[in-house]
């Protein structure tokens, strides 16, 4: 029997929202880690009963999470992240160079092949790598030590690496992004790394076309089609046909092109889902109008998703890494706001409901499809 | 036996009371008594001083006998009420935030 479980961090504790295939009728089990932030939280793709979660506090620090029965249970595994060798410096908001300073762990995202091999997302940005489960973590410092590392400066939320994407073809290849430094790629396991910047336009910087510096959101990849990513950038919607060697604009017909979400139906690697969001002051949707927008022709092209998403009056926020989708078919789509909900389509996004409304500030939502 | 209290968070995530009681061998310090309180509860490690630096976290601090030790060495010895248990370590956290 089919079913799905949607995996809800929020700013105050962990929940996990449970449906049979039909994604009718929900329930709701949490809060887990009550009061604490849970940047977010991922199941291993090879073991649905392996999940990890980042349980962040300002005043406790880092924790991370490890559940073996799919969420029932949990234990701390190891909390250390320390930087490989020389710390070495970022550019501060002032532009002054600032050493590296963990802060939290923002996305965790588990191997495709091995359930105790997981990649870390971290602010001062950086990536980190348990092969144990999380009883150790390593710096693939490769990246940090980038030569353009000294560059690199944090946007308005920490300077944190938001996005991994391991390519399921060539597990050695892996995508990631930074704010505001951009994306970049590694092709020998996190060894070495290259910015795949080039096509990106950021009027707000003083090279607007600069190799590093773009505060890129979130990218988002088909499994069965690697080389073609999606952005959503601070402002401007993109594509990239060549694994990011160059990107396009894609925000054809968008009413606003700010936004933070950007993610791939399941089944169709053409369709893409993204939440625009009125601008980069203003962090709400346009005119108090909650919109999904959907294109089925992988950009340019783009169709409004309301029916059943708020038409008037609403003013939350849709994090970077809110919006996951399901493997079933129809392909199911969801997303958490700043105000607690979570909204979901059993109709790769024609339909939407609700099926949390009253939970803490949600800041990702990941989903494991049950089969 | 030393004494010491801990917030409540911390006393979720080490599944213990308001009060845990350590032994300690040696000279009773704040850095004698994390050490202990930590090896017994190593899911403690990071939460209350740095890993790297082992600097006390800022929202964190830590009073006893009606003093904020906080700014102490963790190298001074404890007072002596401590010492004898006669009085718990308070590891408090600021009230701040939403």
């Amino acid at each position: 029997m089919s079913g799905v479980q949607v995996l809800v961090g929020t700013k105050k504790g962990a929940f996990v929202l449970t449906s049979d295939g039909k994604r009718e009728k929900w329930e709701i089990s949490g809060p887990h880690f009550a009061g604490w932030e849970i940047y977010h939280m991922k199941g291993s793709p090879v073991d649905r009963k392996r999940l990890y979660a980042s349980q962040t506090s300002g005043w406790f620090g880092q924790l991370i999470q490890r559940s073996n029965d799919g969420g029932k249970t949990w234990e701390p595994v190891d909390n250390k992240f320390a930087y490989d060798g020389v710390l070495g410096t970022h550019q501060w908001y002032d532009g002054t160079p600032h050493p590296w300073e963990f802060k939290r762990v923002w996305h965790l995202e588990p191997s495709l092949d091995d359930p105790d091999t997981v990649y870390a997302g971290v602010e001062d940005a950086a990536m980190f790598r348990t092969k144990d489960g999380g009883k150790s973590w390593t710096e693939l410092s490769g990246l940090r030590k980038h030569g353009s590392g000294p560059h690199w400066q944090p946007g308005a939320g920490g300077m944190c690496l938001h996005s991994i994407i391991i390519d399921p073809k060539n597990p050695e290849r892996i995508f990631i992004a930074i704010s505001a430094a951009g994306a970049f790629r590694t092709d020998d396991g996190g060894k070495s790394w290259k910015p795949i910047n080039k096509g990106l336009y950021s009027k707000y910087i003083p090279d607007p076309t600069a190799e590093v510096g773009h505060c890129v959101h979130h990218i988002a990849m088909h499994p069965l089609r690697p080389g073609v990513l999606f952005m959503q950038k601070h402002w401007d919607v993109m594509r990239s046909d060549n694994a990011g060697d160059l990107w396009q604009k894609i925000s054809g017909n968008l009413p606003t092109d700010f936004g933070f979400v950007i993610d791939v139906h399941a089944h169709e690697p053409e369709t893409v889902y993204v939440v625009p969001i009125k601008s980069d002051s203003e962090h709400f949707p346009l005119d108090g109008r909650l919109r999904v927008y959907r294109s089925r022709k992988g950009g340019n092209e783009w169709e409004e998703l309301s029916k059943g998403l708020p038409e008037r009056d609403c003013y939350v926020n849709v994090l970077r890494d809110a919006m996951a989708v399901d493997r079933l078919d129809k392909c199911g789509v969801y997303f958490g706001t700043t105000g607690g909900q979570v909204y979901a389509s059993a109709d790769a996004g024609d339909t939407w409901t609700a099926i949390a409304r009253d939970l803490p500030g949600v800041l990702s939502v990941e989903v494991q499809t049950l089969s | 036996m030393i004494r010491v209290e801990l917030p409540a968070h911390l006393r979720t995530l080490a599944r213990v009371g308001k009060e845990v009681q350590l032994e300690i061998g040696g000279t009773v310090t704040l850095r004698s008594v994390l050490d202990a309180l930590e090896a017994r509860y190593p899911m403690l490690q990071g939460t209350i001083r740095d890993h790297v630096t082992q600097k006390r976290r800022p929202f964190l601090r830590f009073f006893a006998c009606e003093e904020d030790l906080s700014h102490e060495s963790p190298d001074a010895l404890l007072p002596e009420a401590v010492a004898k248990g006669e009085e718990p370590l308070l590891i408090v956290g600021a009230i701040a935030g939403g």
